[in-house]
């Protein structure tokens, strides 16, 4: 397994279905699925996003020393004040946004799979906009390859950074 | 599966998806999809540090809620493609309602394939998701 492989289980299919308020049992009931046309559990059509639980260094989960997280603890952000505009109050870490997310399907995901996410950048683009101030767009193509190498899922996501909190 | 024979274009398929949306719910999603951005679940960092008005859902919340609509519409693992915007957020509190809407359907490589508009709008019909989708029909 390369270090970022996210080995597909039923009962964390089962926590992120409960997550998205799903109570369909071919995300759970192994006697409802194995005897439905689809044949087994399957996952969810978004779980690969759950992918960020096996990257060891994913930035948005704290580490297991909990030291640098911009969280608030005894302060409103555990962020050192380090003079810089970007994330120096801790803000700037968590402007970022998600502004897109395209998936395309190969085959269902099923427990027992092993997934290999491979993540290439895109496009990066610009925009003004009257409740955010200017607007940072990059894109990322990751692929997920099973155990076999075949293509699984391709999830395209898009990110956003605003100069400043969106208005609402 | 959809039924070729029984949808037409234009047809629609509208679901609530959240009712009133807690911010329980929403550590939730954290602690299952590993994105745990203080944005989503830190009331204190997000509104002292950041300025927003409160926590708010993951996008990816509202997409997997928006699939919720989609795959009761179209079945298990069957659709090819879901993507999609995000236009609004969405707060604790939000009752979000996903609508689907035949669009066209189509033969290729002999399957039938039926393309969907959707969208997911809130309690007060602000548009938090715009999308598509690729569903298999028989």
């Amino acid at each position: 397994m390369s270090k970022k492989d996210m080995p597909i289980e039923k009962s964390h299919i089962m926590m992120f279905a409960r997550s998205i308020g799903d109570p369909n049992p071919i995300y759970y009931d192994e006697d409802h699925a194995n005897d439905s046309d689809v044949g087994s559990i399957i996952a969810p059509p978004t779980f690969t996003q759950a992918s960020a639980q096996f990257d060891p260094d994913y930035f948005l989960r704290p580490k297991i020393d909990g030291k640098g997280w911009f969280g608030s603890g005894k302060e409103p952000t555990g962020a050192k004040k380090e003079g810089s505009s970007s994330g120096g109050n801790g803000g700037g870490a968590a402007m970022g946004l998600h502004a897109e997310q395209h998936f395309e399907y190969h085959r269902p995901v099923r427990p027992g799979d092993i997934l290999t996410p491979e993540t290439k950048p895109g496009k990066t683009w610009e925009k003004d906009s009257k409740r955010a101030g200017k607007l940072k767009f990059s894109e990322s193509v990751t692929e997920f390859r099973d155990q076999n190498g075949e293509l699984v899922v391709t999830a395209t996501g898009v990110g956003v950074q605003t100069e400043k909190p969106v208005e609402n | 599966m959809l039924d070729k024979s029984k949808i037409n274009v234009g047809d629609t398929h509208s679901e609530v998806v959240v009712e009133d949306l807690k911010r329980t719910q929403i550590v939730q999603y954290a602690g299952a999809s590993g994105d745990y951005n203080p944005l989503h679940s830190d009331e204190i960092f997000t509104t002292k540090v950041v300025g927003y008005p409160s926590v708010f859902a993951h996008g990816m919340l509202s997409m997997g809620l928006t699939g919720k609509m989609l795959t009761n519409y179209v079945g298990d693992a069957s659709l090819k493609k879901f993507g999609v915007r995000f236009t609004n957020q969405v707060w604790p509190g939000d009752t979000l309602t996903s609508k689907a809407t035949v669009m066209s359907i189509r033969e290729e490589n002999g399957e039938t394939l039926v393309d969907l508009n959707i969208e997911t709008t809130n309690q007060d019909d602000v548009t938090v998701i715009t999308g598509s989708a690729v569903a298999l029909a028989k």
